[in-house]
């Protein structure tokens, strides 16, 4: 692989996402600003400001990598990525956006009036940010690793930098412009080689894919049955994707700068179209990788499939061109989601984690921009020091392990916060309590300890299909429990939540 | 909207009750004050909400969820063919999203509408 052009398309990438991070600041100096702003944009440029920070290391090469590897099964991640936002559309969208939250602990403490719920969502929120920036860094090092031969900690850390310096610039993520643009510039990325390769293909005589035991390869039921529990590992899989998008941390922020829950509606129909349209991609590349790349060398990583296929395809200048763009949607992928992340991330350390410590450590020497910085710092150096710690489980696998915390955690609080008068602030603690700690332990062992035979190892390795109605089951137990603890202002809430903006009420 | 002017009455004596029509107030103010009368309209708003939102899930849920059933009771479905192409790819690789598309713009259109025949009834008083 010509390294030349790979290292082109990777700088090019990082240089223009700090240039515009460093306009970013001039643009959007105070939050007033962010706000005005967001009352402006429209719904189609929101929503592909949502597809720019939502397809993510895990979309871009994670999915080529698992088709190829296991199959059709794997074709359930995309789909899952998608009905998520569907679920979230009907669920919750409106009510989201209605609620005026600009964080998830924000609407946990609107909703229930409770400090200690609020910093329950926190560190949760945190704990679902920093699991889910390990696959983006751990990407980085592969892809960097595979397009130059550079070590495997040299990719993430520039990631990190980067979103580190952009993040504390502040530019970046309240450019709602820039992640509208990042979302084409992948789609251009991941679409354009798709067709050449595809055309290629058909000159060669549309030649069928290679698979070893084809019928497990291409059947349904199989791919998933890493502890030989398929139906089951599927339908905790769609679970925890379809319920967990609306948890994790960088999808609410979005919807702050859409003007009204009826925008916010329109906006995440425009996202699953959007989406949908990305993800007819990545499963191509896998198909075609068992056609011309029947087996990858020992000690590749499935994940590198996507940046390896045009070589495969096409010898030459054609293939390392096309290696090249792909590596740069990649790295777009990677910084965007990452920038994404790590603002919410850091947004929550520095409100609800440091501020008071900080001020009471410098005698208010510290002001809020220097805090801020400090908690970019600290939210992704974690995830960076854990990347190079933990053995790599797939790209894939690990985004999928976020999602299913976020859903036994999130998805309740949300799902109940807008529709169920009776909750309680017990209910809601305990619901998130609990539901994150099984999802916490279940996530803890699997990458810890490896996949588990069996029952046990089905049971952990897709813990979503008993988390989450176990955790929702809490919730509404224990608030039936506690009626007296329901929030005082639960029904002028709701009234906030449910009316549509035209009726002229005080929405406090 | 109702933009049209109010028919024309013939007033034939005083109104004694104009100056006190205070079960007239806007409905607007139930709602803000959480007056019986408001939790009334609004559960009656959430209910609809809700039963669109549970409509529009089981049918995702039997559509999509349905599928490893058929495949696990079906086995003859797994390697059906289209022309070329597998039935199960041809679904999740490309059905899938369009059907997400078009439920998903159902669903906006119906609780748009029910947003606004409650905006509507709110302030018809």
């Amino acid at each position: 692989m010509n390294t030349a052009y790979g290292v082109v398309a990777i700088t090019l990438i990082c240089t223009v996402t700090l240039v515009i991070g460093a306009f970013g600041l001039r643009l959007s100096r105070t939050t007033s600003d962010f706000y005005v702003a967001g009352r402006t944009v429209s719904p189609h440029r929101n929503a592909s400001a949502i597809g720019g920070e939502y397809l993510s290391a895990a979309s871009f090469l994670g999915i080529a990598g698992l088709v190829y590897t296991n199959g059709l099964d794997m074709l359930w991640f995309p789909v899952g990525y998608t009905v998520g936002y569907v679920v979230l559309l009907v669920l919750v969208a409106a009510p989201l956006r209605r609620s005026g939250a600009y964080t998830l602990a924000d609407f946990a403490e609107a909703r229930l009036e409770s400090t200690v719920v609020r910093r329950l969502a926190s560190v949760l929120v945190v704990g679902i940010g920093w699991l889910y920036l390990l696959p983006q860094l751990q990407g980085a090092g592969l892809a960097l690793r595979t397009v130059t031969g550079a070590p495997g900690w040299v990719g993430g850390l520039i990631v990190a930098l980067v979103v580190v310096a952009n993040v504390a610039a502040g530019g970046m993520r309240s450019i709602t412009l820039v992640q509208a643009v990042q979302y084409w510039v992948k789609l251009t990325a991941i679409a354009v080689p798709a067709f050449v390769l595809l055309w290629a293909w058909f000159g060669d005589g549309s030649p069928a894919p290679q698979v070893a035991s084809s019928a497990q390869w291409k059947e349904p039921l199989n791919g998933l049955a890493g502890q030989g529990h398929p139906v089951y590992a599927t339908y905790s899989l769609l679970l925890a994707l379809g319920l967990g998008t609306m948890g994790l941390p960088h999808v609410l922020v979005r919807f702050y700068t859409n003007p009204d829950g009826r925008a916010a509606r329109r906006t995440t129909l425009t996202v699953v179209a959007l989406l949908g349209l990305f993800y007819l991609f990545p499963p191509l590349y896998g198909v075609l990788g068992r056609v011309y790349l029947p087996s990858l060398p020992a000690g590749v990583a499935a994940d590198s499939l996507v940046l390896r296929l045009p070589g495969a395809v096409l010898p030459g200048g054609v293939g390392e061109l096309l290696s090249a763009v792909l590596a740069g949607g990649a790295f777009a992928a990677f910084l965007s989601t990452a920038s994404g992340l790590t603002i919410s991330v850091a947004g929550v350390i520095e409100q609800d984690l440091l501020r008071g410590r900080l001020s009471r450590v410098t005698g208010d020497d510290a002001t809020v921009v220097q805090g801020f910085r400090l908690a970019a710092l600290l939210a992704i150096v974690v995830p960076y020091a854990a990347s190079r710690l933990i053995e790599p489980v797939g790209l894939a696998t690990m985004v999928s392990l976020a999602f299913a915390v976020a859903a036994s955690t999130f998805c309740p609080l949300l799902v109940l916060g807008a529709w169920w008068r009776r909750l309680s602030t017990v209910g809601a603690a305990a619901g998130l309590l609990v539901g994150g700690t099984l999802a916490t332990l279940a996530v803890g062992v699997t990458v810890l300890a490896g996949p588990l035979d069996g029952w046990p190892g089905a049971l952990l390795g897709q813990p979503a299909a008993w988390t989450i109605p176990v955790a929702f089951a809490t919730a509404i137990v224990v608030s039936i429990a506690t009626p007296g603890r329901v929030p005082r202002h639960t029904a002028r809430t709701m009234v906030r939540l449910h009316t549509p903006e035209d009726l002229a009420l005080d929405r406090g | 909207m109702t933009d049209q002017p109010p028919p024309r009455v013939r007033v034939t004596s005083t109104r004694r009750d104009a100056a006190t029509r205070g079960s007239l107030r806007p409905l607007v103010r139930d709602l803000d004050e959480q007056s019986n009368l408001g939790e009334v309209y609004m559960s009656g708003l959430m209910s609809a909400q809700l039963r669109l939102a549970l409509v529009v899930l089981t049918f995702g849920a039997v559509g999509l969820g349905g599928l490893p059933l058929l495949f696990l009771l079906v086995p003859a479905t797994r390697s059906l063919e289209i022309g070329p192409v597998p039935l199960p790819w041809l679904v999740l690789a490309v059905v899938v999203y369009p059907v997400a598309l078009v439920v998903a713009r159902y669903y906006v259109h119906q609780s748009e509408r029910i947003e606004r025949e409650f905006s509507e009834v709110v302030r018809r008083r």
